[in-house]
C-alpha cells in the first residue's frame, strides 16, 4: 500500500521535544512563555521592593541595573512574545478551518530558537555576568569599555537566537494564513484574532530582521573590535537607536495587536452580538500595523534630530490615534445592544478596554515633542508603557488564555478563581502604575535605582509597590487556578461558552491531532455562528472522510536549537581568560564552530531526508469519533 | 490526488507549485526574502551612515576599490544568475540532465565569484583595511561579507540539491527546492547588483 | 493639578518660559485627553450596566454589521482633536528648537555630562565649574550639550525639558532662563551606569550683580589651605584631579568655592538642620565623600584617598571654608 510508510510515533517527553504539532507547541510556547513571565515578574517585585522606600539598600545600584535590563527583555522578549505565539499557534489554525501549519517543522524549530534563546539570556544569572544598560542596550553603555563584562554578550547573543525563532515562527503564520484556509473563508470572513495574528507576523517579518542586523553589529564591536557604534572609531552611537527603534516601536505593536483581536473575540462572543464594524477593525489594525512602521524615532524626541525629524515624527505618532480610537469605540458598540455575561475572560476584556483608552491618551500626550521633553524618561513613560503592555496586552492574555483554555487543554478553568484573578490583578494593576505617572511629573527619572529622601516621591512610590504585590498575589490564584483546573476531569464540550461564533468552536475540546476530521465548508463571517443563526447543528463538510496525512515528528529543530545555544557560548567566552586547555578550544573558535557545525548538519539531514508523514485512515478517525 | 503518485508518475507543468507543501515553500521563501530585503536595507543604510568615517591616515574607498575586479565578479554572478534561469526552464521542461548541468555551472560561477572576493579582502586587508580599522571598514566588511556568506550559503544549498536530485529525481518534493534555491540565488544578485552602485561605484566616485 | 509638586523640581510648577511653554501643551494634551476618557468611559460603563445578561436570558441580540454615521463621527472626531493639539505642537517644536548659541546677549554654556557628574563652562568669560550651574536670573542660558563617556541627559524639570547628551560630534542644543532667584534641580534621565539615579546637579539663579561677582571671584587665584601640612597633602593628593581657581587639574569636579554649594557629589544635600540620611552640614558631607566616595555614589571615579583621619579633617574644613561670598 502507498501510504504504509512505518513511522515512529514518540510518547512521553520524546514526544513533546520532536512534536510539530501545532497545539502541543502552543502548550509549549505557554509553559515556557509563562515560566518566563514568573521570573520577569519576581524581578518586577524585586524592583518594587527595592524603590518602597527611599535610599533602600535591599539591591545594590548594580543588582538594580540587572534586574530592570532582564526584567523589561525577559516579558517583552520571553513572556509576551511567546504566550502570543502560543495563543496564534493553539487557536489560527482551528479559526482558518486548516489542519496544521504550513510548515509544522519549522514552527516547532522556531519554539526551540525562543527557548534555547531566553534560557542562554537567563544562564547570564548563574554565570554571574548579567546584561545591565537597558532591553535598550545603548551605546556606549553596552560597549566593551562600559560594560566590559560578558553580560551585553548574553543580552546579544540570547536575542539574537530567540529572534530567529520569532521570525520564522512569523513566516509560518503568513503563508498558513494566506495558503491553508478551508474553502469559502476569505480574508473578510476570517476572526479577528487571526486577522491581528496576521498583521503582527507581516509586522514581525519586516520588523526583526532590522533588529537582528542591529544586535550583529553589536555583536561585532562587543566580540571583534568592530567600530559601528565606537564613536573614537568613526562609529554612530545615534545610529544603534534608530536601528533599535525601527525594530523597537513594531514590536510594541507586534506585542498590542493579537490582543485587540482576543478582545475582539471575547466581547463579541459574551455580548452574544457580531463584532461591530468588523471591516473597519480589519483596515484599523492594518493602517495601525503600517503606521507603526513611521514613528520610530518618537522615542528619541530629546536625541536631538532637529526640529523637522521631531514635528513629523510627532504628526505621525498623533494619526495613530485615529484607527485605535476607531476600534475602541467598535469594541464599546459591539456591546451595545448585545446581552453581555460577565465571565472571567470577559472581564478582563471589558476591563481592558478603559484601562487601554488610558494607556492610549498618554501615548498620544507624549507624542507632542515638546511636552514629551519633560515627559521622556521620566516615570511618565514607564507609567505609559505599563498601561499598555500590562493593562493592554497582559489583560488581552488573561482574557484569551481564559476564553480558550478549554479549547487548548479540553477543560474549563474556574470561574471564580478567574474573577478573583481579574480583581486582584486589576486593582493591583491600577495601584502600581496609576501613580507612576505622577511621579513622572514631579520630576522622578526612571531606571533610578533609589531616589533622595524628602522630594515627595515616598507615599507614591509605597503605594506603588503594595500594588505591584497585588498583582503578584492574582497571578499566584492564577496559577492555583490552573493546578486546581489541571486535577478536573477533560469535560468541555465543542462550544463550552454556548455562544461560540468561529470555527474553533465546532470541534472537540481539545481539538484531535488533525484539528477537523472533514474540512469544513465556510458560509460566511463568523461560520459557526451562521449554522447555529440557520438551524444546522454544525459545519458542513467541504469533503467527505478520506486518509489524512499528518507530518512526522523531528527531534532536529531542539538539536538545531541546541547547536545555536553552543555556539552563543562559543563566540561569548573566545577570549574568556582561562588558561590551558579550555582557553584553547574556546579561542580557536572550536566550541563556536561545533555549535554552527550541529545546527548546519541538522539543516542538512532535513534538507535530504524527505518526510512522507504518515496517514491517519477513515477507519481510525470514525472509532475515534464514536469514542468522543 | 496525493503528492505520492507524483513521485513516481508523470512530472505536472509547473511541479514547484503541484502540491500545498510546494504552494507553501514558495510564498514562505518570497516572505523570506522579504525579511532578507529588510536585513539589507538596513545593512545598506548602516553603510552608508557610516561611510565617510575612514579616520586619518587609513584607504578610503576611493583608494581601494578597483573596479576592474568587482566588475569580473559582478559578470560572473550576473551571469550565474542566467544560468539558474535555465536551470528552472530546463526543469520546467522536465529535462533532469540539463537542470543539473545548468546547477553545476551555476555553482562554479558562484565559486569563482567567492574566489574573487576573498582574493579582493585579502588584498585590502594588506593595503591596512582591516575588519576593526574604522567605522567604514566595519561597515564595509559588514555589509560585503554578510552578501558573500550568502554565495556560499546557496553554493552549499544548491550543490546539495544537484546531489539529491541524482539520488532520487526530480518529483514534486525536489522540485520546489530547485524553485526557491533559484530564487534564492536571484535575490543575491539583485543585493549584489546594490552593492556594486552604492558600495564601488558611488565609493570610488567619492 | 496645576501647581503641584516641589517648586524646584516639579514640570508641572514651571518656573520659567520654556517649562511654562511644554506645561502649557501638557495642560493642552491632559485637558483633551481628559475630554476622551470620560467620554469612553461613560459610554462603556453605560452599556455595562444596561446590556448585562439578565440570568436565563436566551434571545439572540440583533446582528449588527456597523452603522458609517457613527464610524465616520468617532473618525472625524479624534481628526479634529489632533489638529488643536498638533497644531500648537509643531508651532513649539520649532520655537523651543531656536538657536542662541550665536546670540552675544545669552549666557553661554557648554554642559559636558561624565560618569557620575556634569562640568559646566562658560566660553564667555573663560571659567569652569560643576555640579552647580549658575545662571542669571531672567537671562536666557544658551546650553550645548555633550558627553565625554556613555550618553546621558540633561533635565532641570522646573526649568526645561531634557535634551541627550551624546558622546562625539553630536552636540544639542538648548535654552532655558529662571524668572526668579533659587536653586532649581537638574536630573540625568539617560540610564548611564550604576549611579545614574544618583547624577544630580542644581542649577542656582542668581541676581546679574551676584553673578558678575562669581564670574570675577571664578576667576581669582586659588586659595590654598591656611595649614601648610594639609596645603602640601591637598595639593599632592587633591590637585592632581581637581582645581581651585588657577591650581591644580581641571580633569574631575572643580573645587573653587566648595562652601558655597548645595550638594557635596551632587546628592549629599548641604544643610545645618540635617532631616534626611542625605543630608549633613558641608564638613560633614565633605568628610563623608572624602572618606568612602564609592559608598556615597557606586562606580564614580573618586578613589578612596589614601588619607589620615586628620588630613581629611583638615581637608574638608579647609573646602567646606571655601566660601565665594558673592550673594551680598
Amino acid at each position: 500500500m502507498a501510504h504504509a510508510h512505518p513511522v515512529k510515533r514518540y510518547t512521553g517527553l520524546m514526544d513533546w521535544l520532536t512534536t510539530v504539532d501545532h497545539k502541543k507547541i502552543g502548550i509549549l510556547y505557554l509553559i515556557a512563555g509563562g515560566f518566563f513571565f514568573l521570573i520577569g515578574g519576581f524581578e518586577a517585585l524585586l524592583i518594587r521592593i527595592q524603590l518602597w522606600k527611599p535610599l533602600n539598600n535591599f539591591v545594590s545600584a548594580d543588582t538594580y541595573n540587572e534586574l530592570l535590563t532582564m526584567h523589561g527583555t525577559t516579558m517583552i522578549f520571553l513572556a509576551a512574545m511567546p504566550i502570543i505565539f502560543a495563543l496564534m499557534n493553539a487557536i489560527v489554525p482551528l479559526q482558518i478551518g486548516a489542519r496544521d501549519v504550513a510548515f509544522p517543522f519549522v514552527n516547532a524549530l522556531g519554539f526551540w530558537t525562543f527557548l534555547f534563546g531566553g534560557l542562554l539570556l537567563n544562564v547570564s544569572w548563574i554565570a554571574g555576568a548579567v546584561p545591565d544598560a537597558g532591553w535598550t542596550s545603548y551605546l556606549p553603555l553596552a560597549d566593551p569599555t562600559y560594560s566590559p563584562g560578558k553580560g551585553v554578550d548574553f543580552y546579544v547573543l540570547g536575542l539574537q537566537i530567540a529572534g530567529i525563532g520569532t521570525l520564522v515562527g512569523g513566516i509560518n503564520f503568513l503563508v498558513t494564513i494566506i495558503n491553508m484556509r478551508a474553502p469559502g473563508m476569505s480574508f473578510m470572513r476570517m476572526p479577528m484574532f487571526t486577522w491581528s495574528a496576521f498583521i503582527t507576523s507581516a509586522l514581525i517579518l519586516f520588523a526583526f530582521p532590522a533588529l537582528t542586523v542591529g544586535l550583529v553589529a553589536l555583536m561585532f564591536d562587543r566580540l571583534f573590535s568592530a567600530n559601528f557604534f565606537n564613536v573614537s572609531g568613526g562609529g554612530n552611537t545615534v545610529l544603534w537607536e534608530h536601528i533599535f527603534w525601527i525594530f523597537g516601536h513594531p514590536e510594541v505593536y507586534i506585542l498590542i495587536l493579537p490582543a485587540f483581536g482576543i478582545i475582539s473575540e471575547v466581547i463579541s462572543t459574551f455580548s452574544r452580538k457580531r463584532l461591530f464594524g468588523y471591516s473597519s477593525m480589519v483596515f484599523a489594525t492594518v493602517l495601525i500595523g503600517f503606521l507603526g512602521f513611521m514613528v520610530w524615532a518618537h522615542h528619541m524626541f530629546t536625541v536631538g534630530l532637529g526640529p523637522v525629524a521631531n514635528a513629523l515624527f510627532s504628526i505621525a505618532t498623533m494619526l495613530i490615534a485615529v484607527p485605535t480610537g476607531i476600534k475602541i469605540f467598535n469594541w464599546i458598540f459591539t456591546m451595545w445592544g448585545g446581552s453581555i455575561r460577565f465571565t472571567a475572560a470577559n472581564l478582563f476584556a471589558v476591563g481592558f478596554v478603559p484601562t487601554f483608552v488610558m494607556g492610549g491618551v498618554t501615548g498620544v500626550m507624549l507624542a507632542a515633542a515638546p511636552a514629551d521633553f519633560q515627559y521622556h524618561d521620566s516615570y511618565f513613560v514607564v507609567a505609559h508603557f505599563h498601561y499598555v503592555i500590562v493593562g493592554g496586552l497582559v489583560l488581552g492574555l488573561f482574557s484569551g488564555l481564559h476564553y480558550w483554555w478549554p479549547k487548548i487543554f479540553g477543560r474549563m478553568l474556574s470561574e471564580g478563581l478567574g474573577k478573583l484573578t481579574f480583581w486582584t490583578f486589576y486593582i493591583g494593576f491600577h495601584l502600581t502604575f496609576f501613580v507612576q505617572h505622577f511621579l513622572g511629573l514631579l520630576g522622578m527619572p526612571r531606571r533610578v535605582y533609589t531616589y533622595l529622601d524628602g522630594l515627595g516621591f515616598n507615599s507614591m512610590n509605597l503605594i506603588s509597590t503594595i500594588g505591584a504585590f497585588l498583582m503578584g498575589i492574582g497571578t499566584i490564584i492564577f496559577i492555583i487556578n490552573i493546578i486546581v483546573t489541571a486535577a478536573k476531569p477533560k469535560t468541555a464540550s465543542n462550544d463550552p461558552w454556548e455562544d461560540g461564533r468561529t470555527l474553533e468552536w465546532s470541534i472537540p475540546s481539545p481539538a484531535p491531532e488533525y484539528n477537523f476530521l472533514q474540512t469544513p465548508l465556510v458560509r460566511g463571517y463568523d461560520a459557526l455562528w451562521k449554522e447555529k443563526m440557520d438551524g444546522n447543528t454544525g459545519m458542513s463538510p467541504a469533503e467527505p472522510i478520506g486518509p489524512i496525512h499528518m507530518p512526522s515528528g523531528s527531534i532536529l529543530p531542539f538539536i538545531m536549537s541546541f547547536g545555536l545555544f553552543v555556539a552563543g557560548f562559543g563566540f561569548m567566552y573566545a577570549n574568556n581568560e582561562w588558561t590551558g586547555f579550555v582557553k584553547e578550544i574556546f579561542a580557536s573558535h572550536a566550541v563556536a564552530g561545533l555549535g554552527l557545525g550541529i545546527t548546519l548538519t541538522c539543516m542538512i539531514i532535513r534538507s535530504l531526508k524527505d518526510d512522507h508523514g504518515f496517514h491517519i485512515e477513515p477507519e481510525e478517525l470514525t472509532k475515534k469519533e464514536v469514542k468522543e | 490526488m496525493s503528492a505520492h503518485s507524483h513521485l513516481d508518475g508523470e512530472l505536472p507543468h509547473e511541479p514547484e507549485r503541484a502540491t500545498l507543501e510546494g504552494r507553501n515553500k514558495v510564498l514562505g521563501f518570497w516572505l523570506f526574502l522579504g525579511g532578507e530585503t529588510v536585513l539589507f536595507g538596513t545593512l545598506f543604510s548602516i553603510f552608508l551612515a557610516l561611510r565617510d568615517q575612514v579616520g586619518d591616515g587609513n584607504p578610503t574607498g576611493q583608494e581601494l576599490f578597483k573596479l576592474g575586479t568587482v566588475a569580473i565578479a559582478t559578470f560572473i554572478l550576473l551571469t550565474s544568475s542566467l544560468t539558474s534561469v535555465f536551470a528552472i526552464q530546463a526543469m520546467h521542461r522536465n529535462h533532469v540532465k540539463a537542470m543539473q548541468g545548468w546547477l553545476i555551472i551555476t555553482v562554479i560561477l558562484g565559486l569563482g565569484f567567492l574566489g574573487l572576493e576573498i582574493y579582493e579582502f585579502y588584498e585590502y586587508i594588506h593595503e591596512g583595511h582591516r575588519f576593526s580599522t574604522s567605522a567604514f571598514s566595519s561597515s564595509f566588511y559588514t555589509l560585503v561579507g554578510f552578501h558573500g556568506a550568502h554565495v556560499l550559503f546557496g553554493i552549499v544549498w544548491i550543490s546539495l540539491l544537484i546531489f539529491q536530485v541524482a539520488r532520487k529525481g526530480l518529483n514534486v518534493v525536489t522540485a520546489p527546492k530547485v524553485y526557491v534555491a533559484g530564487m534564492y540565488w536571484h535575490f543575491i544578485d539583485v543585493v549584489w547588483v546594490f552593492i556594486f552602485t552604492v558600495v564601488y561605484l558611488m565609493g570610488k566616485v567619492g | 493639578m496645576a501647581g503641584c509638586g516641589r517648586e524646584d523640581l516639579s514640570t508641572m510648577n514651571p518656573q520659567g518660559p520654556v517649562a511654562e511653554e511644554q506645561f502649557g501643551l501638557m495642560k493642552l494634551s491632559i485637558s483633551i485627553m481628559v475630554l476622551v476618557v470620560i467620554v469612553v468611559f461613560a459610554l462603556a460603563f453605560y452599556v455595562m450596566v444596561r446590556y448585562r445578561r439578565r440570568p436565563g436570558d436566551k434571545t439572540i441580540p440583533v446582528q449588527v454589521e456597523g452603522n458609517h454615521k457613527l464610524e465616520i463621527i468617532w473618525t472625524v472626531i479624534p481628526i479634529v482633536l489632533l489638529l488643536i493639539l498638533g497644531v500648537p505642537t509643531v508651532k513649539s517644536v520649532f520655537g523651543l528648537a531656536k538657536d542662541y548659541t550665536k546670540d552675544p546677549n545669552a549666557v553661554q554654556v557648554i554642559v559636558t555630562a561624565k560618569q557620575y557628574w556634569w562640568e559646566f563652562e562658560y566660553p564667555q568669560y573663560g571659567i569652569k565649574t560643576s555640579q552647580e550651574l549658575m545662571i542669571p536670573t531672567g537671562k536666557t542660558v544658551s546650553v550645548q550639550v555633550k558627553s565625554a563617556d556613555v550618553i546621558h541627559s540633561f533635565w532641570i524639570p522646573a526649568l526645561a525639558g531634557k535634551i541627550d547628551a551624546n558622546p562625539g560630534a553630536n552636540v544639542n542644543t538648548m535654552y532655558f532662563s529662571a524668572d526668579q532667584d533659587g536653586v532649581y534641580l537638574g536630573k540625568c534621565a539617560e540610564l548611564c551606569g550604576p549611579s545614574h539615579a544618583l547624577m544630580d546637579f542644581k542649577v542656582k539663579s542668581v541676581n546679574q550683580g551676584a553673578f558678575d561677582r562669581w564670574v570675577t571671584a571664578m576667576k581669582e587665584p586659588g586659595k590654598l589651605p591656611a595649614d601648610p601640612e594639609i596645603a602640601a597633602v591637598f595639593e599632592k593628593q587633591c590637585l592632581t584631579c581637581h582645581a581651585v581657581g588657577d591650581k591644580g587639574m581641571q580633569l574631575f569636579p572643580n573645587l573653587t568655592g566648595m562652601g558655597d554649594k548645595g550638594t557635596v557629589a551632587g546628592i549629599l544635600v548641604n544643610t545645618d538642620d540635617p532631616k534626611y540620611s542625605n543630608e549633613g552640614s558641608t564638613y560633614d558631607n565633605l568628610k563623608r565623600w572624602i572618606e568612602d566616595p564609592q559608598a556615597v555614589k557606586p562606580g564614580n571615579s573618586m578613589p578612596k584617598v589614601d588619607l589620615t583621619p586628620e588630613q581629611i579633617d583638615g581637608i574638608a574644613k579647609y573646602l567646606s571654608e571655601y566660601k565665594l561670598d558673592v550673594e551680598q
